[in-house]
């Protein structure tokens, strides 16, 4: 049904390549991205806030820190930019004039937008524990789980991109999906503070409220059997979703 | 050719009755051909007669929609990995990885192939050095001319060894020059044994390069075959163009002789040009009659028209 061996791995490297070649403007946001959220929101807003169910405020957020940087970097890595080398570059193109073919293609590609989330995570966790708001050792948990997460934004954000009609169009799920996760996803305060409704439905379609209550448990090192549920519907919809891209995209793509 | 010749000259690739379908349209319409090892075959055509479609079938990028189409001998539904294992394609759009610099857009390419990299670093500059581009080894794709562009992307082609190289439209764009050199390259690889196909619009370049070649139009083959055998066919030895004036057209009714139309000029396609011209210098002034060679051109425009497609 779907067409992948180990050439997956020449598409991946080709994107690490780029990567690290612009390393330095890449190294940024997981370094000052923490930073700037904790003390604005942490320390700055959380001096009112003091603590949620127990916790200090700083310490509530620093996991969602993490889960939205995964989600960001994993969905903006298969939106815009694999638009761009799709449609502008025509990196696909040269791509499967070669022995690798399009389902490889575009699995590298989700492969790659997760390494990407992975590679966040990595970096922002050292800032976090300077500040000291993750439990040890626990949290080096957070590094494979990014890659699993990140796999999920990957995966949803190649959906949109076999679909939309150019780059704008990409817009409408940025705005219209990425954002309201950022903000009511149990991110910045907890979801039992929403109307029962809107948190059932948080908890079927925003993907981002089960990464982070499962960061939140591996922050603070409090594991649940909920966190079971969460990490079988993370599961399921990356399958899903990881199969849908490459459907869609062969259609897109395969003339 | 005798029978016994054709049957120890191999086909790279082998088409019978090729057909591609889009939902409101057929671009290939049933064609059949053959590419022979070793020879450089040609794809002529207006723009939308089907030559890029066919092209993608052979590389195997495009299903086609019926009929059989082998290359080295293989299916290409079934086996689309070893036939582009095996293929270097020139596409018509550059698509460079911008990302890179000129040899690390070859190192990229080589390990699409799975070509190890002690095997693709000094290939990578052999190719560089081929195409006359090793001052260039560093430079990012965008600061690159598009000469040098399609060099580099004659040079990617070739990272795997292919023994058959597909061009589309290998010169569009650019200057004497730049096309000059590809032609010297293109022909010290047919040298070397491999073969080419080629889809162009530029007419001399077809005359020069192709040992055979085919003449398309609304997604059928016209004609096919060497150049000059196809000139002699359909366009005579030479033409005469004289203006098209009352007194010429009369002139040539009474010799009971064809001619075209060429906007505000006819003309007549004959193996015996000069008593053509004799004929004719009697009714015009002597500035107004030319005689030249017939060339692929000719036969182009009088097999798909004079009148434009997009």
């Amino acid at each position: 049904m779907i067409d992948i061996s180990s050439r997956v791995r020449s598409v991946w490297r080709r994107n690490w390549d780029a990567f690290i070649r612009t390393y330095r403007v890449n190294f940024i946001p997981p370094f000052v991205e923490p930073v700037l959220y904790l003390l604005a929101l942490g320390f700055g807003l959380g001096t009112y806030v003091e603590t949620i169910d127990g916790i200090p405020y700083p310490v509530f957020i620093a996991p969602a820190l993490v889960s939205i940087s995964v989600m960001y970097s994993s969905f903006f890595e298969c939106t815009y930019s694999s638009f761009v080398r799709m449609y502008y570059q025509k990196t696909f193109d040269a791509i499967i004039a070669t022995p690798v073919g399009i389902d490889e293609v575009i699995a590298g590609e989700m492969f790659w937008g997760a390494t990407r989330g992975m590679i966040y995570a990595t970096l922002m966790l050292p800032v976090l524990l300077l500040f000291g708001v993750v439990a040890m050792p626990s949290s080096l948990l957070l590094i494979p789980f990014s890659g699993l997460a990140g796999l999920l934004f990957a995966a949803i954000g190649m959906c949109f991109t076999a679909i939309t009609p150019g780059i704008d169009a990409l817009n409408y799920p940025s705005f219209l999906f990425i954002t309201p996760m950022f903000l009511f996803s149990g991110t910045f305060f907890p979801l039992e503070l929403l109307p029962e409704p809107i948190q059932y439905f948080a908890l079927a379609v925003l993907p981002l409220t089960h990464v982070v209550t499962i960061n939140r448990a591996i922050t603070l090192a409090t594991f649940s059997p909920i966190n079971l549920f969460n990490l079988a519907w993370i599961v399921v919809a990356t399958a899903v979703f990881f199969l849908l891209a490459i459907r869609l995209m062969r259609r897109r793509l395969i003339v | 050719m005798t029978d016994q010749e054709e049957e120890t000259i191999e086909d790279i690739i082998v088409a019978r009755d090729l057909e591609k379908r889009f939902e409101d349209l057929t671009a290939v319409d049933r064609i059949s051909f053959r590419v022979r090892k070793g020879e450089v075959f040609g794809f002529l055509g207006p723009n939308g007669a089907g030559k890029t479609t066919t092209m993608k079938m052979i590389q195997c990028i495009s299903p086609k929609s019926g009929g059989t189409l082998e290359v080295f001998g293989m299916d290409v539904d079934a086996h689309p990995r070893e036939i582009k294992g095996r293929l270097g394609v020139v596409p018509q759009e550059t698509n460079l990885d911008p990302d890179f610099s000129a040899y690390r857009n070859l190192l990229v390419y080589a390990r699409y192939f799975g070509i190890p990299k002690r095997e693709a670093e000094p290939r990578a500059e052999e190719l560089l050095s081929f195409m006359q581009l090793e001052e260039k080894r560093d430079v990012l794709i965008e600061k690159l001319s598009g000469g040098m562009k399609r060099r580099l992307i004659i040079a990617r082609a070739l990272i795997n060894a292919p023994e058959l190289l597909i061009l589309d439209e290998p010169t569009i764009g650019l200057d004497p020059q730049a096309r000059h050199l590809i032609w010297e390259k293109l022909r010290s690889l047919q040298a070397q044994g491999n073969t080419l196909v080629l889809t162009t619009h530029y007419l001399d370049e077809a005359e020069r390069l192709c040992d055979r070649l085919v003449i398309m139009d609304h997604g059928k083959i016209l004609v096919e075959g060497p150049p000059a055998d196809l000139i002699r066919k359909h366009a005579g030895s030479d033409v005469v163009e004289a203006a098209r004036t009352p007194e010429v057209v009369a002139r040539l009714d009474r010799l009971g002789l064809d001619y075209d139309i060429a906007g505000d000029m006819l003309q007549v396609f004959t193996d015996s040009p000069h008593d053509v011209a004799r004929e004719l210098l009697e009714v015009c002034r002597h500035e107004a009659v030319m005689v030249r060679p017939a060339t692929l051109e000719d036969v182009f425009l009088r097999l798909t028209g004079r009148s434009l497609r997009e």
